[in-house]
């Protein structure tokens, strides 16, 4: 063993800001895969527009509303799990976490009842009901699975991920000192949101 | 001494604060979407989108205490997206 190896192994890499960086870079991949999907949308909604506001009617707007109410705290949940990590109170972060668990969880819920019942009336793409609509309103039922099922992975991942974190807040090895895996957890959470924040309004809201 | 994170610790109050925003602004959309007002309801509907993806990324993302590199990239970003929604529609309002 030389000397120059057990330095070596004392000058371990902590590099929060190169780990952020790197977080953003990956969500502006996810900005710009549900941006398409978002110019998609604007293109086939302007091309039927009478379609759409068919298509929009079948959904539920309270159910998308109290799913909006869900992220919207489930994100503010995240937020204090920061500040309360940073203030070096793990406990308190590593509860907020399980409560922003707990909001993903009811949104799911929500969101399985929700798909299961437009598929009880047959609105699935390739399903008795889904193949008498006319063109235009097929096209929104298919954005409408294809964007908030995309969403809807999404929340499952970030929530496993964010169990992920939790699970390490507990064991010390995302502490005070760093939090940088926290914050980037948090990152992804509020992209997660941000993406519902334009669905709720072009999918349940169209008049 | 890895860590030197310019840590700015945003309050949990005014998180809170942030959150109640929120949810006054998801309110908002909810109430403008009774009315119609014809091609102008998407336009309202996504400028209080906008405004609230602004507060979360602002705040709950700490974009406002963030290193002008990331926040400038974000801006690219967003500039790009809006350039292409411009262009699309550009186009169809002059088919």
């Amino acid at each position: 063993m030389s000397s120059q190896a057990v330095s070596h192994d004392d000058v371990i890499h902590f590099d929060p800001h190169g780990k952020k960086m790197g977080m953003w870079l990956f969500l502006f991949t996810e900005i710009l895969l549900f941006g398409g999907l978002f110019i998609v949308y604007a293109a086939y909604r302007f091309l039927n527009p009478e379609a759409f506001h068919a298509g929009s009617a079948e959904l539920n707007m309270p159910v998308g509303a109290i799913n909006t109410v869900f992220l919207l705290t489930s994100s503010l949940t995240v937020a204090l799990s920061i500040t309360a990590l940073q203030k070096g109170n793990g406990r308190k972060a590593y509860n907020l976490i399980m409560w922003t668990i707990v909001f993903a969880g009811a949104f799911m819920v929500n969101k399985y009842f929700e798909w299961y019942a437009k598929w009880e009336h047959g609105l699935f793409p390739g399903m008795d009901h889904y193949n008498e609509l006319s063109h235009g309103e097929a096209q929104f039922f298919n954005l409408y699975f294809f964007m908030t099922g995309l969403h809807g992975i999404h929340v499952i991942i970030g929530a496993i991920l964010l169990l992920i974190i939790a699970h390490y807040i507990k064991k010390g090895v995302v502490n005070q000192k760093r939090f940088i895996y926290l914050e980037n957890g948090g990152l992804y959470w509020h992209l997660v949101d941000v993406v519902w924040i334009y669905l709720f309004p072009l999918f349940y809201l169209i008049i | 001494m890895s860590e030197e994170h310019d840590v700015h610790i945003v309050d949990y109050k005014f998180n809170i604060l942030i959150w109640i925003d929120l949810l006054i602004f998801t309110l908002i959309t909810i109430e403008i979407a009774q009315f119609d007002f014809q091609e102008l309801t998407v336009v309202i509907a996504l400028i209080v989108a906008s405004i609230k993806t602004y507060l979360v990324g602002t705040y709950f993302m700490h974009l406002k205490f963030e290193n002008k590199f990331i926040q400038l990239m974000v801006i690219g970003v967003a500039v790009i997206f809006i350039a292409v929604l411009f262009f699309l529609f550009t186009d169809y309002l002059y088919f």
